[in-house]
Order: C-alpha cells, then sequence, then structure tokens
C-alpha cells in the first residue's frame, strides 16, 4: 500500500503543491527534448537518403564543435571560424562520401553501419591529435549568444529560463522549419526524398546518388554544429559530448528512423519523460535514473507503434 | 600542441623500440610506469595531472641524473579511466620490473589491489582508492597517501560544522557525486555519520553518460535546499556542476568539493564561480625552485607536451606532489636496502618509510608546498591535515587553517571496513618486513 502510494501518490501530490517546480522540470525536459531531437535529426537525415544508420552523429558533433573553438583559440575571429567549420563539415562530408560509402555501395547495411563505426573512431582520434583532449569553453559571446536567465514569477514560485536554452529552442525551431521547406519545396530537397524512396528509381531519372550523399552528410554536420555549440555552452566541448549523443537512439525508436517530425516529437517526448521521471519517480528507486528511463519510455511506445511514432509501417511479400 | 603530441608520439615509438616487450629493464636504470588518461571524457583532469607527474621525474633525470645516480624510465600508459584498459596496462608493465603502479583510478585500483602481492608491485593511490587500504597491516603493499576520501569527507563535515561534525545536527547535507567506485566509495561513511549526528542525506549520483546533462540532479537539489552540498566529482562532471550551480544561483558558501576541481573546471564557469571551495593538501602557484628547474629543464627544452600556463594549477601541482612521493620512495628504498636499481619490494619498503617534513620539503626545492607527510608499515597513508581554498574568480585563495579528519570517528569505521575486506576475500595475514617497528 505504502510503495502504491509512493508511485502515484505522492508524485501527483508534489506536481500540485510545488507547480513551479513541475514547471521547470518540464521546460528543462524541453531543452534537453530540443537538444536530443537534434542530435536525432541528424541521424535521420542520413538514414532517410541513405539507408546508413550514422552512428558517428555523436562525434560529429564534437569534431564541429572542437573544430570552431579550436579555430578561435588560434586567433580567427569567431564569425570566419564558424564559416570555416562549416567548410570543414563540407570537406568531411565529401570525405565520407568519396572514401567510406562510395566504395562500399551495394554491401550489406551492417557493413555501412561498421563503416560509421570507423569514421567515428577515426574523428575521435583526429579530432584528440588536432585539438587535443582538454575540454574547450564554447565562444559563446563571440557567437552572440546570450547569456543571463529570466526568472519569472509563476504559481507563487519562481520559473528560471536560461536565455541560452531559449535561443537553442528558437534555433532548432528555425533549423527544422528550414530543413521542412528545402525537403518540400526545391529541387535538391525533392530529389532527397526520391533517394529515399527508392534508390534504383531515383537514379533513372537522372538523380546523382553521389551528390545527395555529399548534400545530407554536409546537412547532418551543420546540424551537428548547432547542436555541439548549444551543448558545448551548457558545459564545455569535450569529448565526453558524444556520450550525450546516445540519448539520441532512444529518440529514434520513439519518432521513428526515417521521420523529421518523428525525431522532433520523439525527442520532446523523452526529454520531458526523463526529467519528470527522474526528478518525483527517481528518488524511489535511489535517483540516477534518467540514462535508462528513456529507453524504457521508448520500448513502451514501441510496444503500441512498433514502427516508431512517425515511422512508416514496412509491409514485405513473404 | 600537435607538435609536442607528434614529440610525443616519436619519443613513445623510440621508448618501445628501447623497451622490447617481456624484456625487463637495465640494472642501470629504474622503471616507473604512469598510467595516465590525455584522450576521452576525463581528460580534462587526467591531463594536467599526467602533466605533473611526468615533468617532475623528467626533471630529476635532466637535472640530478635520476634518483641517487640511477636514470628513472618514465613510460605513460594510457586508460582512458578505463578499468578495462587499466588492466591491459597493467599486463603490458608488469613484466617490465615497475617499481610501483599509479592507476589514478578508484576503479583500477579496486582491481589491481589483490594482484599487487602476488606480483610484488606496489600500488600508489594517493588520496584516492579504497580508503581502508591505509591499514599498512592489512594492505602491505597498497599506499594511499596523504588522506582518505573518508578523511576528506570528515574535514569538509568538520569546517562545515563550525569544527565539528555534531554541529551538521538536524541540517539537509546533500552529496553529489560520480556513481562509480570513487564517488561511491565514502557512502558508507557518510551514511554511518548521518544516522549517529542526526542530519538528513539526499544523495544526488551522477551517471558517466550524464556528466555533461545534470539538470535533473540541479532540480532535485533545488527541491531538497541541502544546507551544505559536497562534491565528489571528476573529468568532464566538475565543471558542468559548477555551471549548473551557478545557473540555479546555488549560495557557493554551502557548495564545497573533494580536492578534484582544477582551476580550468572554475573559470569556465565565470564570475558566478566566485567562492567555490575545495580541499587541498598543497600550494598551488609556480612559485617553487622545483617548479622553476621543471620549467627551465623539461618543458623549456621540448620534452614536456604541458603548456606554460598549465603549471601551478592545481591538478598539474597535484601530479608533482605524486611524483614526489614516488621519488622518496624510490629514495627511501635505495637507502634502506643499499642498492642503486631498486625493486618493487624495495619501493614498497621506501613507501612504507616516507617521512616528508618542511626541511625535505624545503630541501626538494618544494619550501611550504605541502604539510608533513609520514608512512609507517601500521599507517600507509598518514592522515595529514588538509585545508580548504577558495576560487576568487581568478585564483585559489587559502580559506582555512589546516584541517586534521575527526579521527576518532573515521579510525574505526577503518578499522572494519579493512577487517571486512579481509574475511571476504580470504586476505593473507602479513609476512612482508616491516623497516619501522
Amino acid at each position: 500500500m505504502d510503495l502504491l502510494h509512493a508511485v502515484f501518490v505522492d508524485p501527483v501530490a508534489q506536481m500540485i503543491s510545488a507547480p513551479d517546480l513541475l514547471a521547470q522540470t518540464v521546460w528543462e525536459g524541453f531543452v534537453a527534448g530540443v537538444l536530443y531531437a537534434l542530435i536525432a535529426l541528424g541521424f535521420v537525415l542520413i538514414y532517410k537518403a541513405s539507408g546508413v544508420f550514422n552512428f558517428a552523429q555523436g562525434i560529429m558533433m564534437v569534431f564541429a564543435a572542437l573544430t570552431l573553438v579550436g579555430l578561435a583559440e588560434k586567433g580567427v575571429p569567431a564569425w570566419i571560424a564558424l564559416g570555416l567549420t562549416i567548410a570543414v563539415m563540407y570537406g568531411l562530408a565529401v570525405g565520407v562520401e568519396r572514401l567510406v560509402l562510395r566504395p562500399l555501395v551495394n554491401q550489406p547495411d551492417i557493413i555501412l553501419l561498421m563503416a560509421t563505426l570507423g569514421v567515428t573512431y577515426f574523428l575521435i582520434g583526429f579530432g584528440e591529435l588536432v585539438f587535443g583532449g582538454n575540454p574547450k569553453s564554447m565562444i559563446t559571446k563571440e557567437l552572440f549568444l546570450p547569456s543571463g536567465a529570466i526568472n519569472l514569477a509563476l504559481f507563487g514560485g519562481r520559473v528560471q529560463l536560461q536565455k541560452l536554452d531559449i535561443a537553442a529552442a528558437a534555433i532548432a525551431i528555425v533549423m527544422v522549419a528550414g530543413l521542412a521547406v528545402f525537403f518540400q519545396k526545391t529541387r535538391i530537397g525533392r530529389a532527397l526524398r526520391a533517394v529515399a524512396d527508392d534508390h534504383q528509381a531515383a537514379l533513372s531519372v537522372g538523380v546523382s546518388l553521389d551528390q545527395i550523399w555529399v548534400i545530407v552528410w554536409f546537412t547532418a554536420g551543420v546540424v551537428a554544429l548547432a547542436t555541439g555549440i548549444f551543448w558545448g555552452a551548457r558545459s564545455d566541448v569535450s569529448f565526453a559530448l558524444q556520450v550525450v549523443s546516445l540519448k539520441a537512439l532512444p529518440v529514434l525508436i520513439l519518432g521513428g528512423l526515417t521521420s523529421v517530425p518523428g525525431a522532433i516529437v520523439g525527442g520532446l517526448i523523452i526529454g520531458v519523460g526523463e526529467k519528470l521521471g527522474e526528478f518525483y519517480w527517481g528518488p524511489l528507486l535511489g535517483g540516477g535514473i534518467e540514462s535508462w528511463l528513456a529507453y524504457i519510455i521508448a520500448l513502451v511506445f514501441l510496444l503500441f507503434r512498433p514502427q516508431g511514432l512517425f515511422g512508416e509501417k514496412i509491409i514485405e511479400r513473404i | 600542441m600537435k607538435r609536442s603530441l607528434l614529440k610525443s608520439l616519436v619519443g613513445g615509438i623510440a621508448l618501445g623500440l628501447a623497451l622490447p616487450a617481456g624484456a625487463a629493464l637495465a640494472d642501470d636504470s629504474i622503471y616507473v610506469p604512469l598510467f595516465t588518461y590525455r584522450t576521452g571524457p576525463f581528460a580534462g583532469s587526467g591531463t594536467p595531472i599526467a602533466d605533473g607527474m611526468h615533468d617532475y621525474l623528467a626533471m630529476l633525470n635532466a637535472r640530478d641524473g635520476g634518483i641517487g645516480g640511477v636514470k628513472l624510465v618514465v613510460d605513460e600508459c594510457e586508460t582512458g579511466y578505463d578499468t578495462k584498459k587499466g588492466l591491459e596496462c597493467y599486463d603490458s608493465v608488469k613484466p617490465k620490473n615497475p617499481v610501483l603502479v599509479n592507476p589514478w583510478s578508484t576503479g583500477i585500483t579496486l582491481s589491481l589491489i589483490p594482484k599487487a602481492a602476488v606480483d610484488k608491485i606496489p600500488i600508489l593511490s594517493m588520496a584516492y582508492g579504497l580508503s581502508a587500504s591505509a591499514k599498512g597491516d592489512v594492505f602491505p603493499w597498497v599506499f594511499n597517501p596523504p588522506a582518505t576520501y573518508w578523511d576528506g569527507l570528515s574535514e569538509i563535515l568538520k569546517s562545515a560544522g563550525g569544527g565539528s561534525i555534531e554541529g551538521l545536527k538536524g541540517k539537509t547535507v546533500g552529496y553529489l557525486y560520480f556513481d562509480a567506485g570513487f564517488g561511491k566509495e565514502p557512502i558508507p561513511l557518510f551514511q554511518t555519520l548521518a544516522k549517529e549526528i542526526g542530519f538528513s542525506l539526499k544523495l544526488y549520483p551522477v551517471a558517466a553518460a550524464d556528466m555533461q546533462n545534470q539538470s535533473s540532479k540541479w532540480l532535485d537539489i533545488r527541491r531538497d535546499k541541502p544546507d551544505l552540498l559536497v562534491m565528489y566529482g571528476w573529468g568532464a562532471m566538475n565543471p558542468t556542476a559548477i555551471k549548473e550551480a551557478v545557473k540555479a544561483e546555488f549560495p557557493m558558501d554551502k557548495f564545497i568539493s573533494i580536492w578534484w576541481p582544477n582551476d580550468a573546471d572554475v573559470a569556465a564557469a565565470g564570475d558566478g564561480a566566485k567562492g567555490f571551495r575545495e580541499l587541498n593538501w598543497h600550494a598551488t602557484g609556480a612559485n617553487f625552485p622545483a617548479l622553476a628547474d621543471i620549467q627551465k629543464l623539461v618543458i623549456g627544452t621540448g620534452q614536456s607536451q604541458t603548456p606554460k600556463d598549465e603549471v601551478g594549477s592545481v591538478l598539474y601541482n597535484r601530479g608533482v606532489y605524486n611524483s614526489v612521493l614516488i621519488a622518496e620512495a624510490i629514495a627511501r628504498a635505495q637507502a634502506i636496502t643499499g642498492k642503486k636499481a631498486v625493486t618493487g619490494e624495495d619501493v614498497r619498503r621506501g613507501l612504507e618509510n616516507l617521512d616528508l617534513d618542511a626541511a625535505r620539503f624545503k630541501a626538494l626545492g618544494l619550501e611550504n608546498f605541502a604539510g608533513p607527510l609520514k608512512t609507517t608499515c601500521l599507517d600507509h597513508n598518514s592522515h595529514s591535515a588538509t585545508f580548504v581554498q577558495q576560487w576568487d574568480g581568478a585564483k585559489w585563495v587559502k580559506a582555512s587553517d589546516p584541517i586534521g579528519p575527526d579521527t576518532a570517528r573515521v579510525r574505526p569505521l577503518l578499522d572494519e571496513a579493512a577487517a571486512n575486506y579481509a574475511q571476504k576475500n580470504a586476505w593473507p595475514v602479513r609476512s612482508e618486513v616491516c623497516d619501522n617497528k
């Protein structure tokens, strides 16, 4: 009886008695969810266009952020460093297409997955060789990212919104909207969708597979850069950040590997769900449950929608 | 950085060629492996320590020709703070007859403790590892000077309680910790003290995967409003926690850490981190003759990866202190045995006879660098006093007199923990020679 009370009654009572803390928890979850969604978006873009599960997305985020900060440390002005970092991510996309994807065309999916694991370890080693292993501070001031917080007096208490988190959410929304327009309205976007639907059919109407792969890896690289800037600003830029990218996996399970809206909605559900779970139910289990709670949330959803929230239901003839 | 990394790569290859696998080192050298981590999520803490350890030993080679006329062969093995890799490092250095190992990880230390007596390789786990291993009568091969994690906790609580832990009666104490062997180490003492003294203990574990994603923990802290928040963090956890504390407007005078946050960890949080406090037992800053020798003979000659501004930081000086202990143990072993090229068994005896007083620190070019330290066959720790240092926005400032551990409370628990370990692991009774009975 005590257990039932602790699981079902206590948390709700806490939510009612301290609604400001509930609002703060939801906000923290929302911000984390937005950032998870951005990481997941990188996975989805590449998977949609090439059928490759890009294990290197996490380290791409770290590598992009390190390149930006590393260039700034060398005295390169922030905005030029940002431009150069985008150029580096383009170079990485071309390199991956030429040296990894192209030689492996028509190989089984598992080979391509292993190849992205190889890219991951290459980027870790190369990044450490060039930038060293020490954490670096993100150049938030130079990039004109806001600092400080807005304290709202709500529900008889205080809800604190970090301006940086608001900016992260705003930029994520702009990026998602931009990508949606890109996919729906531009020629390249339509070609990308065609490749995603059927590689051979796309090739037969003159779509260049190589070009599409470069574009999509580059786009994922830019998304990784944006994510790296905001995660880096919240803590610092270090190789530990790639571990955070693992949070994108339950987001992908939940949202579906092929759906941009799925990545966004999945990210928000996981972000808010894990924060609420950790805050209200974590103490019952000794705390520290958020590292695995995200997977439980995703698995529960899968019981009802095996293809994920927005994933395509695949019907195959046997 | 790139240039120095390439240099170290070339140096590493040269050393690898000089040390064929399985070959014991020549009699005219002493092999000192350093388990380090310059890569991965914990590099932020591991790199300055590795630099400090390496540079002091390299300086002894350059300035004095080694120790007692015998050159030191200093060899780094990258563990990434990963226990599995640490054990691989151990297996790779064992055939080269190391005189001791420095695991620099509580997890690796715990795994190596059963091997030490068998392989005759002493473990120096300086102010980390198993607190109970301070008892030399039970753990003759393990040394954890100058203070254990349990000592550190009792010192923090004494300081916060106004000179006595009793001062915390009725308060709420939060414990924000790295959820691994290291962070869990002081929990038994914490729980015992909470029960005995009567304070409420709130635990905030931070998983390795969430070191840079701590917002949930800080929501918990905001809800619980602890009167004191104690942190045992490592790697990326430390700068993130301090940033989160600043964001959450948590009062810095209620936030105190064990001795691991480095200057860069605090500086990253900006002006809001002013007033952040941690324990320490040695000086910061580079104004010591020995450190000047390092800068001139090692860093200045390109034999080091250390950036100039890192010398004098908390963790760089910590690495130096670690190597001072190594060097003193070797020197003591030479004095005790009369041998020049000492072995692991000899250095174990040296570690058991450390005696670093103010005069000795002065002779080492480290006057007033740290308080006295003395080990014996029974006491492998010394349980030396620490002090609180406070970040003033640019540097650390000493903020307390020396604080000794609450020996009356910690000692019985330490005895009990050592006895339990021995019982659970069918531990052999000590048979090693003792030079200071």
